[in-house]
């Protein structure tokens, strides 16, 4: 175990306990609350992956914009408080369905990577790079995302608007 | 150094507690969360490949799928919205019109 693997194995708990949390906190805004956990906790792991511009935008976006926008949508909508107004009857179904993704996941990640040979070492991964691959390599992706997101904008103003039409 | 499957553990991990999620939570909000929680999962992994292999397109994809989790969001919760002014909840399993 190295230093980074150390940091790496406490930040990844606290990002699996945040994330149990969210899917089985009785409150819904705390359900929210500990999604900003678990995001600023994978926010954590990209640092240590060497992409810092990805982290940075993981906070800004998720932590700063879509939890917010989780916050507005509970706030907009009546939520209960309590297990049961807030799961289902499957539970357990969905649970053995989890474990079973779980188990079949590590199974083939244990059988496709040597333990010792697949190791990541830390490299210089500056924002410049990604920035000039953005815009070289994938400017016809970015264009599109772009596009999308004045959709998705577009789209979410019509569905929300108040109807007046007579 | 950190060995890659370990990365590759936790966002399995990751993963299955947001398919938990998307199948146990009934409130609308909640399930979308969940599916959050996946594409974070899917992002670990881009990027864990991306450092593995000092390749940087691993980073422009997680930003990709950054950008359309934000336009997910954005709509999934006009519809949650619009689905309560209509019919006064939003539990999913309460939604049935195109049951058939």
């Amino acid at each position: 175990m190295t230093g980074a693997e150390i940091a790496f194995v406490i930040i990844g708990v606290v990002a699996v306990v945040g994330a149990l949390r969210v899917v089985t906190a009785r409150n819904v805004v705390r359900a929210a609350l500990y999604l900003v956990v678990t995001l600023s906790a994978v926010a954590g792991v990209y640092l240590l992956l060497s992409a810092e511009f990805v982290a940075w935008v993981q906070i800004l976006i998720y932590v700063g914009a879509i939890v917010i926008l989780f916050l507005f949508g509970l706030m907009l909508t009546k939520a209960p408080i309590g297990r049961e107004a807030l799961d289902n009857q499957r539970r357990g179904v969905a649970f053995l369905v989890g474990l079973a993704i779980l188990a079949g996941l590590v199974y083939l990640i244990q059988g496709a990577f040597d333990w010792d040979a697949a190791r990541i070492e830390p490299f210089e991964g500056s924002v410049a790079a990604v920035g000039s691959s953005i815009f070289s390599r994938f400017v016809l992706p970015f264009e599109v995302i772009s596009f999308l997101l004045l959709a998705a904008l577009i789209g979410a103003i019509v569905l929300s608007r108040k109807e007046d039409r007579p | 150094m950190i060995r890659l499957p370990l990365v590759l553990f936790l966002s399995a991990t990751l993963f299955s507690i947001g398919v938990y999620g998307v199948l146990a939570r009934r409130n609308a909000v909640l399930v979308l969360m969940s599916i959050e929680l996946m594409l974070n999962a899917v992002n670990i992994n881009l990027v864990a490949f991306g450092a593995a292999l000092h390749d940087l397109t691993g980073q422009v994809f997680a930003l990709f799928v950054i950008t359309v989790a934000a336009a997910e969001v954005g709509i999934g919760l006009a519809i949650v919205i619009l689905i309560y002014r209509n019919r006064e909840t939003i539990n999913v399993d309460e939604v049935n019109l195109l049951k058939w």
